[in-house]
């Protein structure tokens, strides 16, 4: 197998939480410039598994966290992993947008300038081919300087978006960045994404199963903490080999 | 049944009358010192020094004690508050033994009264503190800190309105959103960059309602100053912290229990009682207004 | 399962398998901005190492740092305050019975008429005695325990029995006017008050909490006193029950804010289960309300004893200031705070009144610290049952 060629590699990894287990063995390997789908029933684990990719949940009091994940064939669990240096390479984006109580520029340009850069030629060069990037350049150009929560909720997400492409990441994990958006707006988002895959890596937990069927290349299922089935997003939905996917896909449960 | 009514009418009528005590009881206060403080009052009280044995002129040494108090209590006890809130909402986990500890005393602090404060004051900050400095600068010879003063004073009032800044502002800082630290900690950003761009810019009306509550529970206590620095008459105004001030409280306390002529001095007592009550209720009403601002973001 | 050991995160664990060895192929997916990233991350074949970062560490053993000084100020009150009192712990267990005062016996109605006017504060009274100090009083526990108080006189008496009771006197007449009146006022507020009541209520209660004590005993000096003197002709103007209604001002606010929480957090399905049952309003909230916020209502009363019990410039300016042995509250009264707010600007350090004085300081925060710590209890229990009600 060659091993260059993902970006991402889990090897059993478990989440406890207190007496809970919610992530029982977890193995999965993620390309790189693929869009990779979790998708599953509230609580299977997808966005524990998420967020144990960038170490997010170092964050939960008591959680403890077995098993290996490699990122570019690095254990981010390793006793002399900087996690600060592992979020600006795996960046996130969450659920709910969460725009800094600041302006346009400021949002964008915070990650930038928490890592250094001071140079407001530089910043400005960051926070405008970030806001390209994330699509929502054409519709701030004329006042970056409104309260990034004033935008439409859609908008909103894209700065965010747009915030963390500005740190300068490889990856993107993105946990249901469209179930709070009306679906104009969500399908910004999934044209984003078909455009950012070309040079992100991106993992986007998701509810929706049309949403990823659309988006994703790669789309694993989970159920209650367990890896039930992962394939090609196109012959999963088409041919999924278990029958419990089969059931899930089709909306017999869940 | 009239029976039930009755009773229903009864106590109905006992407990509205009791919160109709309570209004009046505020409506009297309010009123006599008004009433009674407002003739006195004048620019030249406000700017003016005691003359004629206190039984004439103004009250400024006394506002300038007050204020000079609450300014120093302020700069050491609002960034020591503000950081132990920090402590224990950032950094301390939540089953941290020392955590605990810090919220126990902090809940058992808030309940010792004001005079124990005092005693603390002088036994340890006036006493050991000062005490001991003298023993190095002069080996003893010279008192100079190990007498009440306004530092032992302000540091005195500054544990005192400790609890109230720390629970003041560690309930601010609750209501930063989880998100934004979650998004800052996701850009890269460091548990402490984040607390300083994110969690303490977003928690500055906490802040400043603890540190304005702290400054007007300061200027109102007068217990732990009795015996830490403040002074009954002074022909001149402090000049440095090793120096003994005039308080408005203590001044009020003072002019009506001390004074060889209490019934002559009258309208300066209730003059200087109008002015610490005007004093701590625009503070009072301020901390409020912020303190109503952050429950209204925090339940948006 | 798994070779790695379980381990906390954040925490050093085991390395597993083949990590830490960064390969040349890393890079390819770098993202737009790696380049300009100034150090290149994206190329980075280290980016994974762990960096000191100064201001970092620096900043999080400040905030440890100041914690704990904050913590340490607080154990430290404690420590300082029995610190005072130990040379006096250390005598008493000399037991110097020798120095006991013979004429204990003397009547203490000589006292009283000393305060009967209002001038007649603890500093001129204390000025007219201290003519014959003697060096050194003694205060072993038979002198501690008895019933005088007169700390400046030849032979100083450190009799603390009659502070105590003047103590607990103004308490008990505070509490008898704030609890009922604080209470039922929470009472009408969570069930009966319309809207625009409570709109009077609650900002009255917080303004009546701004007042400063001494604005209080102000008050309860000039007014308060000559007017009840008037009305019910007093013999002294300023006695215990002028004082412990003067207190009861103080205390109001508290006990209203603490039972009104409880009350209002009775959950409202239980309310309205009693009225649709046909009870009426009243004998839901006595019968309903009331009981179920039994523990903070008891908690609140608790917890405005400590504050009536050491509140300091309300009694010290209202009550008279004489240590007298009496239980009616018509006579002059002296407390254990008022005593140190007279006499400890008066006394020589490291004398016996000195730490006489502490030793009280310390009566007064063991008692309040206590009061605190079971009302404490009760809130906690209070909130335990409702989370497990939920």
């Amino acid at each position: 197998m060659d091993n260059a060629n993902y970006k991402i590699r889990t090897r059993d990894l478990r989440f406890f939480y207190g007496e809970k287990e919610a992530l029982k063995g977890i193995t999965i390997d993620v390309k790189p410039n693929q869009v990779t789908a979790l998708i599953g029933p509230s609580g299977c684990g997808k966005s524990t598994f998420l967020r144990s990719l960038n170490r997010m949940n170092d964050l939960v009091e008591g959680a403890v966290v077995r098993g290996t994940v490699l990122v570019d064939h690095i254990d981010i669990y390793g006793p002399e992993v900087d996690v600060v240096a592992l979020r600006k390479k795996v960046g996130m984006i969450f659920q709910k947008s969460n725009p800094f109580p600041k302006s346009v520029y400021d949002n964008v340009a915070y990650g930038p300038r928490v890592n250094g850069i001071r140079e407001r030629k530089v910043l400005d060069e960051i926070v405008e081919t970030s806001l390209k990037q994330a699509a929502l350049w054409d519709e701030v150009r004329d006042d970056l300087s409104r309260s990034g929560l004033a935008l439409s909720g859609g908008q909103q997400q894209r700065l965010c978006i747009a915030r963390a492409l500005a740190v300068g990441p490889e990856v993107l994990l993105m946990d249901e960045p469209a179930s709070a958006l009306d679906p104009s707006a969500t399908a910004k988002i999934e044209e984003l994404m078909y455009v950012l895959k070309e040079n992100y890596t991106i993992v986007i937990v998701t509810h929706n199963m049309q949403q990823a069927a659309r988006v994703s290349d790669v789309t694993a299922f989970f159920y209650i903490g367990e890896l039930i089935e992962m394939d090609e997003t196109r012959k999963m939905f088409t041919n999924p080999s278990v029958k419990q996917t089969e059931d899930y896909i089709t909306g017999r449960f869940g | 049944m009239i029976g039930r009514k009755f009773l229903d009418f009864t106590v109905t009528t006992v407990s509205a009358s009791s919160a109709l005590f309570i209004i009046l009881i505020v409506l009297v206060l309010i009123g006599d010192i008004l009433l009674n403080g407002w003739s006195t009052l004048s620019w030249e009280f406000i700017t003016e020094s005691p003359m004629q044995g206190m039984t004439e002129g103004g009250i400024f040494p006394a506002i300038f004690g007050t204020f000079l108090l609450v300014v120093i209590m302020s700069f050491v006890g609002v960034p020591i508050g503000t950081v132990t809130a920090i402590y224990l909402s950032e950094y301390a986990g939540q089953k941290s033994i020392f955590a605990r500890a810090i919220r126990f005393a902090v809940n058992t602090l808030a309940g010792v009264p004001a005079i124990v404060f005092g005693l603390f004051g002088l036994g340890f900050f006036v006493q050991f503190v000062g005490g001991g400095v003298d023993q190095v600068v002069s080996g003893g010879a010279e008192l100079r800190w190990g007498q009440p003063n306004i530092l032992w004073s302000s540091l005195t009032m500054a544990l005192l309105t400790l609890p109230v800044v720390i629970i003041s502002v560690e309930e601010s800082i609750k209501t930063v959103p989880r998100e934004l630290r979650e998004a800052s900690l996701a850009l890269g950003a460091t548990k402490w960059t984040t607390i300083r761009k994110i969690v303490l810019p977003n928690s500055i009306t906490g802040i400043l309602t603890g540190a304005i509550l702290a400054v007007s529970r300061g200027a109102g206590e007068v217990a732990p100053i009795l015996f830490t620095g403040a002074a009954y008459f002074l022909p001149k105004l402090p000049d440095s912290l090793s120096d003994q001030f005039m308080e408005l409280g203590y001044h009020i306390f003072i002019m009506s229990t001390q004074s060889t002529d209490v019934e002559a001095t009258i309208g300066i007592q209730y003059a200087t009682t109008l002015v610490l009550l005007a004093l701590t209720f625009s503070l009072n009403f301020s901390a409020i207004f912020l303190r109503y601002k952050v429950r209204t973001r925090s339940a948006h | 399962m798994h070779k790695g050991q379980r381990t906390q995160l954040g925490q050093d664990r085991e390395v597993v398998e083949k990590v830490h060895r960064p390969t040349l192929e890393l890079g390819i997916t770098g993202g737009p901005h790696s380049q300009r990233d100034g150090e290149d991350r994206g190329r980075d074949p280290l980016w994974w190492k762990k960096r000191l970062r100064l201001s970092e560490f620096l900043a999080e053993k400040l905030v440890m740092l100041v914690a704990f000084v904050s913590f340490a100020l607080i154990v430290l009150i404690f420590v300082f305050v029995f610190r005072e009192t130990v040379p006096l712990l250390l005598s008493s267990s000399e037991a110097k019975v020798g120095l006991h005062p013979p004429e204990e016996q003397e009547t203490y109605g000589d006292v009283a008429p000393l305060v009967t006017e209002r001038h007649q504060t603890p500093k001129s009274e204390s000025k007219g005695a201290s003519m014959d100090v003697s060096g050194e009083g003694s205060a072993d526990i038979k002198n501690l325990s008895g019933p005088m108080w007169q700390p400046v006189s030849s032979l100083p008496k450190y009799g603390l029995f009659p502070l105590i009771t003047g103590s607990i006197k103004v308490t008990v007449v505070a509490m008898v006017i704030a609890a009922p009146i604080g209470v039922l006022a929470a009472l009408f507020t969570a069930s009966f008050a319309p809207r625009w009541a409570k709109e009077f209520l609650k900002p009255a209660i917080e303004v009546l909490a701004g007042f400063p004590s001494v604005v209080i005993g102000f008050f309860a000096l000039v007014v308060l006193a000559s007017f009840l003197q008037s009305v019910f002709g007093f013999q002294y103007r300023l006695n215990a029950f002028v004082g412990g209604l003067a207190l009861s001002l103080a205390v109001i606010p508290i006990i209203y804010t603490i039972s009104e929480d409880a009350l209002s957090a009775v959950p409202k399905v239980l309310t309205e289960a009693s009225l649709a049952l046909g009870a009426t309003r009243w004998q839901t909230a006595l019968l309903v309300v009331l009981p179920a916020a039994t523990p903070g209502v008891f908690a609140a009363i608790l917890i405005g004893i400590g504050r009536a019990f050491g509140e300091t410039m309300i009694v010290l300016m209202a009550t008279g200031n004489a240590a007298i042995l009496s239980i009616s509250p018509l006579d002059p009264v002296r407390t254990m705070s008022a005593t140190i707010g007279a006499e400890m600007a008066e006394v020589v350090f490291g004398e016996t009144h000195y730490s006489v004085l502490f030793l009280i300081g310390l009566i007064l925060f063991i008692f309040t610290f206590a009061l605190n710590g079971i009302a404490e209890l009760f809130i906690r229990q209070r909130l335990l049952k409702r989370f497990k009600g939920n």
